[in-house]
């Protein structure tokens, strides 16, 4: 058995036992990240001394027997948006390459209080704006099933990283798919919880009502214990909800029996990949096995979720990418500036990448005098009808069934010159985030050797359910074991 | 309906965000736009009569605390990243200027 390997219920077993020591897993989990990062690259910054620290107090939390949770001891490591107190924190930006936070994210926080170790920071499409990780200010990274494709994004260094076991579990952030999208390409398991359930304080934002963290893990029992570390009230994010989190791994065995799962007929059209169609039919068959009712449902405001999901994050992300302006931290460009606006013209243009440039324009024009009820007002007038499209499928069965992507993982460079055929790979996924409710990606066959992902949604705050319906397909199925060859 | 984005609105928007931008790269984003927003008037086949604009998710309560004074981040942290500084203030050129 190779440490590197280890799920974080074989990893916290062993360390509960003392098989091994955090030390021996972190030193383990370094040193097969390093060996295959120059294929991978997965990582901004990976934090060797800082891991083998925390390891170390791990270690001596464990042989005190005294407040030792399921993850103490357990190698992470984390999207680069999300910020770290003395660790480089880039958003794989040009503006951020230099910048290291003065506090720690409440994830952060709350992963370090659980004994957890930071093994380093993933690369990820800049700001969180793009699908395959190619948009990454500083490098590209490569997906781990084949290296000449991309991991998906924006979390793709999470999802890679996770996928080629360089740390036992990672963390993510989903906005419009951003999780679930590179976990299918990846072959990982990965949920974007309810809007508002874990803290935002300290993620650099992208769009603020849409940001969700979320766990990416090798199956669906260690993503249940991950968010349950992770989500709960902060009261410096006030959009956190009150409800007490619950021991999501307790009943997580539950049967599926007699339970309703809806298959959205929306999301089964022309120009689906005939391999992930059959994947994800083969999985209806599988919960048909288990027990499960299969009822066909309808989401009609489908066609409308990308035009709004991009709208709505052009609109945000104009106004939250104000604040990097060169003043105030990250990138200055001030050289023969002749005023504080030279300064935010010049630092702007040269510290962000051209989707990024893209983007806030477009929010800016969609905001602007004449055009604002056309777009921004129009769009989260449909938001309001997409939301309305989950409540109701949502209200005649428990959870619903589709692809993450209407394809398997493409290439490096297939997309790339034409942002509208990159934004479309977001179709299954970007629905969910302007309507708030959670979704659980996982894996679910091979189409011409790569990773199929599904994804399960589910009512708002029901991630429990979401985690059992998921956990059973994993306890008959064996994808989410396959691993890379590299 | 095809609406085209020229190069002077280009270049309008990218002052509205604060970017500096060439002409080489207006006309690239130009052309780019002009696709992308034709994409988003598909949102015009909508019926949104009646339709309340959507302003929170679901998670609508206030929230409100005390304002209490509490111990908080050092004036000396907090201005660490800034890349100029004096006297504990972030430096600036001029600010209000001859415009």
């Amino acid at each position: 058995m190779q440490l590197h390997n280890l799920t974080i219920r074989e990893a916290s077993d062993m360390l509960a036992t003392k098989k091994i020591s955090s030390v021996e897993l972190t030193q383990a989990v370094l040193q097969h990240a390093h060996e295959v990062e120059s294929k991978v690259k997965s990582y901004v910054t990976i934090t060797d001394d800082l891991a083998l620290e925390q390891a170390k107090q791990a270690d001596e939390r464990i042989a005190k027997g005294t407040n030792i949770t399921p993850l103490t001891g357990i190698p992470f490591a984390m999207k680069d948006c999300i910020s770290t107190r003395g660790v480089r924190t880039t958003c794989s930006s040009k503006i951020l390459e230099e910048y290291v936070p003065q506090y720690n994210a409440t994830v952060t926080n709350k992963l370090a209080d659980s004994g957890a170790v930071l093994v380093g920071k993933t690369n990820m499409d800049e700001f969180g704006m793009g699908s395959s990780c190619e948009n990454s200010g500083l490098f590209p990274t490569h997906n781990p099933w084949d290296l000449d494709r991309v991991p998906g994004g924006s979390s793709g260094g999470s999802a890679a990283a996770m996928s080629a076991s360089q740390a036992t579990f990672t963390i993510g952030e989903d906005t419009g798919g951003s999780v679930r999208m590179p976990a299918g390409f990846c072959n990982i398991t990965g949920i974007k919880p309810t809007y508002g359930r874990v803290s935002r304080y300290g993620l650099i934002s992208l769009v603020s009502s849409f940001d969700c963290i979320g766990p990416m893990t090798r199956d669906v029992h260690d993503c249940a214990t991950v968010l349950e570390a992770i989500a709960g009230h902060d009261e410096k994010d006030s959009t956190t909800y009150q409800t007490a989190v619950p021991q999501y791994t307790k009943i997580i065995n539950k049967s599926v029996k007699g339970m309703k799962l809806g298959i959205p007929k929306e999301y089964f059209v022309a120009g689906m990949e005939a391999g992930v169609e059959s994947s994800i039919q083969e999985a209806i068959r599988t919960y048909e096995k288990l027990g499960m009712e299969i009822h066909e449902v309808s989401l009609p405001n489908t066609r409308y979720a990308l035009p709004v999901y991009y709208l709505l994050l052009f609109a945000e992300a104009s106004s939250n990418l104000a604040r990097f302006d060169g003043t105030r931290f990250g990138l200055s460009v001030s050289e023969n500036a002749k005023d504080v606006i030279d300064i935010y013209l010049k630092t702007r243009q040269q510290g962000f990448g051209d989707e990024v440039k893209r983007r806030i324009m477009l929010g800016a024009y969609a905001l602007s005098v004449g055009y604002y009820d056309a777009y921004y007002l129009k769009a989260q007038k449909v938001r309001t009808l997409l939301r309305r499209d989950f409540e109701s499928a949502l209200a005649s069965v428990d959870v619903l069934l589709g692809p993450t992507c209407p394809t398997t993982a493409f290439k490096l460079g297939e997309k790339t010159s034409d942002p509208l055929e990159m934004y479309l790979s977001d179709i299954y996924v970007a629905a969910t985030n302007p309507a708030g409710v959670p979704a659980l990606a996982l894996p679910c066959g091979f189409s011409n050797n790569m990773p199929v992902g599904m994804q399960l949604i589910g009512k708002h705050l029901d991630e429990q359910t979401l985690f059992q319906v998921g956990h059973a397909y994993q306890q008959v199925t064996d994808w989410h074991k396959k691993l890379p060859a590299l | 309906m095809t609406q085209t984005i020229d190069t002077n609105t280009v270049k309008h928007v990218a002052n509205l965000v604060r970017l500096g931008i060439s002409e080489e790269e207006a006309q690239k984003f130009s052309g780019q736009f002009s696709s992308i927003i034709d994409y988003f008037n598909m949102l015009n086949e909508v019926n949104t009569e009646n339709v309340i604009p959507a302003s929170d998710i679901a998670n609508a309560e206030n929230v409100l605390r005390d304002d209490v004074v509490k111990p908080s981040m050092s004036h000396e942290e907090f201005i660490k990243n800034a890349p100029k500084s004096e006297r504990g203030y972030v430096k600036v050129p001029t600010v209000l200027g001859d415009e």
